[in-house]
């Protein structure tokens, strides 16, 4: 039964997995449609390529390739006539049938060791991040004292904490009724840890371990959001962009051979600038004409003067103002609040403008000095207004746009602000590249030597326990098929440190028949009779075999808890690979000796 | 196979290699340390191949000639890989990707088959993790025999999977082979595998001390081994087998983590033989420390 899930699972990896390009719309916003799909099915069949079919696939358009040059071939036809607008990325599409998909079955994932690809791991620098909250932290208070005749003799921020003294006991009293007021947050716990000195009318304040975990969320989960969109553009079919820890995030792009292309578009930083709506006064020089990012706005000219840009954006989320209409919240750190104080003075009554900064890749179709067609990719900037707003007051670090239409508009709009700029730098502290051709000699090299190991095995056994031998080699065989099953099911990903795993597991498999069979010989050599000396050697040896690899086992755990990529994959094989040769080995050879000799009169018996 | 080789009476000789080995390992360890891999020095390396063989000299003055100082130029499986190992310090990520174009710029045939670089912090923190990983285990491991044996036996285990990682660990400073993950990987498979044989020869001395009375112990140990001799040395055999089938045929990436397996199979194999029997020996075993089995022990031993 057992046997019959685990070679039913491990079918998918029998069918070859076809060569195939996805075709999704560069909007992402949008999914692949009909139009699409024609002008594909179009393209392919004037190019004459081996196209074996054209399909939507959720949201994609997928076209199979009877050979991989087609599949070359069909991408580069395809990026000549749709360029930019849409993304066609190199695929392999699983061939599994339908009934096995059905019931979950798949291929196994390939690693990137050995499917060739990039793995980036980044680090967010939350330091970075806390001293900018911490700035404008230290600037809204300054305003609030100032606004609430608050006399406040020097006001600092030390390393990790902001430091005010007051005038008068008064001034003390009063400013720490606000910073406790401050301090009750929905949840109960504090968002600052305070330290107040009466004596001296001195208040320390540093962020609590709560606000900071909750600081370091936001960051990573920001950075997170920004990184998916942005891998997104590269068109890779099946990437991860993932948390890791604490502050880390885990990039894997399968498939990509230019790490400094993937790079590149990882790191941008698209940007936002706030400028002012230009007046009819405005000279000509002085002001520029932007499209908005909704079409069906058309354009508006905004002052060429940037008031403030992108990085001085630390927060914007969006919420209702006192109406109950939709409104986005938006918090620039000190030096941009004083910027901003500066150029909305005075100008109460325009309209403010939010522009949307993007690099963005073009390809040209040219052709280069022999004739031949060739796509160029140039990179250029693009500005669109994404919000122009009236100024109601003098705005500072903290202000807020209203009259941004529905709620979801609203939260769009603060995305975008954020996605403008990453909540905390990030740097790159880890990077691996595998070439797609040592990807291919991998795989080639790992089954060479489970094939060589397998046989080797097989060969000996036999050789040295004859039908028993036989046995267990059946059960071994079934041992890797198990394996092969169970790792598909369960959706775990194969690296080479994994297939040298499965290698293992078979030379170490047939330890507990070797156990069993050893224990059958001495049986007998007690002068059992042959029936009682089978039972006896498999119950007498199965305690050992539990003990021994429950050890192993342990071990194998400990390394998946400390590894990573690779070596994960060699523990999660190894794990498989002992819960699943305890049970061939012990039931799987008991069924197959039981039906050679089970009720069967044996005079002698060969061990 | 019947086996009758009184391998207690060669124990001081095997006590003597133990400890000489021993002490080369952890002297070599002391003085010349382990050639971390990348994994836990941090660095950049690069592999890439060219169409004809490799000419290193002309790329080691490539990355002289660009600024590179402390890095290294080897060939890598044959004449035509070559795999450049640059130590730096900075973390900086860029390297892999600069010296990929300069190698490109100066011959077009040149194909990139892997760049890795890890940065400073995550070498050290791969490193803590690592010997951490090791102590957990052998911890873990010590709960279970004792649990499940006594703790006589989980000593002798421990001391002899201590034994076997120390003298890997020795190996591979003595012959300058490079120490990344996957041989870390290795060395906790080893630990598995070497446990697997003592806990088989621990079990068997268990139930012969258990079931025959008024033997010496170190007669009731020597049997106990020849009992088991065949099958340790089968098991030894066939995981051998594969072991080589990978080492001869699973490509560069994995000749360190099968090396380390093989280098521990054996090591395994003679430790689960003397060094298990001796601590036992040693800490005096007697009949009467089996005498009260755990309830759990009983259970299983009754099974027919």
């Amino acid at each position: 039964m057992v046997l019959s899930i685990g070679i039913i699972y491990s079918l998918p990896n029998l069918y070859p997995a076809k060569p195939a390009i996805q075709i999704a719309y560069t909007d992402s916003g949008k999914s692949a449609d009909q139009i699409l799909l024609n002008q594909v099915k179009v393209i392919l069949e004037d190019q004459s390529t081996g196209v074996e079919s054209v399909g939507l696939k959720d949201n994609n358009i997928v076209a199979k390739f009877n050979s991989f040059d087609d599949q070359l071939a069909g991408k580069a036809a395809l990026q000549k006539i749709l360029l930019d607008e849409a993304i066609v990325a190199l695929n392999l599409e699983p061939t599994t049938p339908q009934w096995l998909r059905n019931i979950g079955g798949g291929p196994l994932k390939l690693g990137l060791d050995l499917s060739g690809g990039v793995h980036f791991l980044l680090e967010v620098d939350i330091d970075s991040a806390l001293d900018n909250r911490l700035e404008s932290l230290l600037n809204e208070y300054r305003k609030k004292f100032r606004d609430d005749h608050i006399n406040v003799e020097s006001s600092r921020k030390d390393n990790k904490d902001l430091i005010f003294s007051f005038a008068s006991d008064e001034d003390y009293n009063k400013a720490l009724r606000i910073f406790n007021e401050d301090n009750i947050t929905p949840l109960g716990t504090p968002f600052f840890d305070l330290t107040a000195n009466s004596v001296r009318n001195l208040v320390e304040l540093a962020y609590s371990q709560s606000a900071i975990k909750e600081i370091r969320d936001y960051a990573v989960g920001q950075n997170l959001m920004t990184l998916r969109n942005r891998v997104n553009e590269l068109g890779v079919s099946e990437p991860i962009v993932q948390r890791q820890g604490s502050s880390r995030i885990v990039v894997q792009l399968p498939g990509v051979q230019d790490t400094t292309a993937a790079k590149k578009i990882i790191g941008k930083t698209a940007n936002l600038e706030f400028r002012l709506e230009a007046s009819s006064t405005t000279s000509r020089l002085r002001k520029e004409e932007f499209d908005w990012q909704d079409e069906r706005m058309g354009s508006a000219f905004l002052e060429k003067n940037i008031i403030v840009a992108g990085e001085r954006v630390t927060n914007a989320s969006s919420g209702f103002d006192e109406s109950g209409f939709a409104q986005v919240n938006i918090t620039l750190d000190m030096q941009g609040g004083r910027a901003m104080q500066k150029a909305t003075n005075g100008n109460i009554g325009r309209r403010l403008g939010v522009l949307f900064v993007e690099q963005k890749n073009k390809s040209v179709l040219t052709k280069d000095a022999d004739g031949n067609d060739v796509i160029e990719q140039t990179s250029y900037i693009e500005k669109e207004i994404i919000s122009l707003a009236t100024v109601q007051a003098v705005l500072g670090t903290a202000f807020r746009i209203t009259g941004v239409g529905s709620p979801q508009e609203a939260s769009e709009l603060a995305l975008l602000l954020r996605a403008g700029a990453l909540a905390a730098p990030m740097k790159f502290v880890e990077e691996r590249t595998v070439g797609p051709s040592l990807g291919k000699e991998n795989i080639k090299l790992g089954v060479r030597s489970i094939i060589i190991g397998l046989l080797s095995v097989i060969a000996f056994m036999f050789f040295y326990y004859r039908w028993f031998g036989f046995a267990a080699n059946i059960a071994l065989f079934a041992n890797v098929v198990l394996i092969t099953g169970f790792m598909s099911l369960l959706g775990a990903t194969l690296t080479l440190p994994g297939i040298a795993g499965i290698v293992l597991t078979i030379g170490m498999a047939v330890d507990a028949n070797v156990l069993i069979f050893s224990r059958i010989r001495e049986e007998l050599k007690d002068g059992k009779d042959p029936q009682t000396a089978i039972q006896e050697g498999f119950s007498r040896a199965f305690v050992t075999i539990v003990d021994a690899n429950v050890t192993t086992l342990i071990a194998s755990i400990v390394l998946y808890a400390i590894g990573t990529g690779p070596v994960k994959g060699f523990a999660i094989t190894l794990s498989i690979g002992i819960l699943t040769s305890m049970f061939t080995a012990i039931l799987g050879t008991r069924a197959i000796v039981n039906l050679m000799y089970g009720n069967k009169n044996i005079k002698e018996l060969r061990v | 196979m019947n086996f009758n080789i009184p391998f207690m009476s060669y124990r001081r000789y095997a006590t003597m290699a133990s400890l000489v080995l021993l002490i080369l390992s952890i002297g070599s360890l002391g003085f010349k340390g382990l050639n971390l891999g990348l994994d836990f020095s941090g660095g950049t390396l690069i592999e890439v191949s060219y169409e004809e063989a490799a000419d290193l000299i002309e790329i080691r003055d490539l990355m002289t000639d660009n600024g590179f100082d402390d890095f290294q130029v080897v060939n890598f499986g044959s004449n035509s890989h070559v795999l450049i190992k640059v130590a730096d310090k900075n973390g900086n990520s860029q390297l892999g990707d600069v010296i990929y174009k300069f190698l490109q710029d100066a011959d077009p045939s040149t194909e990139l088959k892997r760049i890795e670089f890890v940065g400073p912090q995550i070498g050290t923190e791969l490193r803590d993790q690592g010997g951490l990983g090791m102590l957990v285990a052998l911890g873990m491991i010590l709960l279970y025999v004792a649990f499940r044996f006594q703790y006589k036996f989980a000593l002798g285990a421990v001391v002899a999977l201590a034994h076997d990682v120390v003298i890997i660990f020795g190996l591979f400073s003595l012959f300058s082979w490079d120490f990344d993950l996957t041989v870390l990987a290795a060395l906790l498979a080893v630990i598995g595998y070497s446990l697997n044989d003592t806990i088989v020869v621990s079990d068997r001395i268990r139930e012969n001390f258990r079931g025959e009375r008024g033997f010496e112990p170190h007669e009731i140990v020597n049997r106990s081994i020849n009992q088991t001799l065949s099958r340790t040395l089968i098991t030894s055999l066939t995981t051998l087998l594969v072991l080589l089938a990978l080492f001869f045929f699973g490509g560069d990436m994995i000749k360190g983590f099968s090396q380390a397996l093989i280098i521990g199979v054996l090591v395994g194999t003679y430790s689960s033989i003397y060094v298990v029997a001796n601590m036992l020996l040693g800490m005096s075993l007697t009949q009467d420390d089996l005498a009260i089995p755990e309830p759990e022990g009983a259970e299983f031993d009754d099974m027919p």
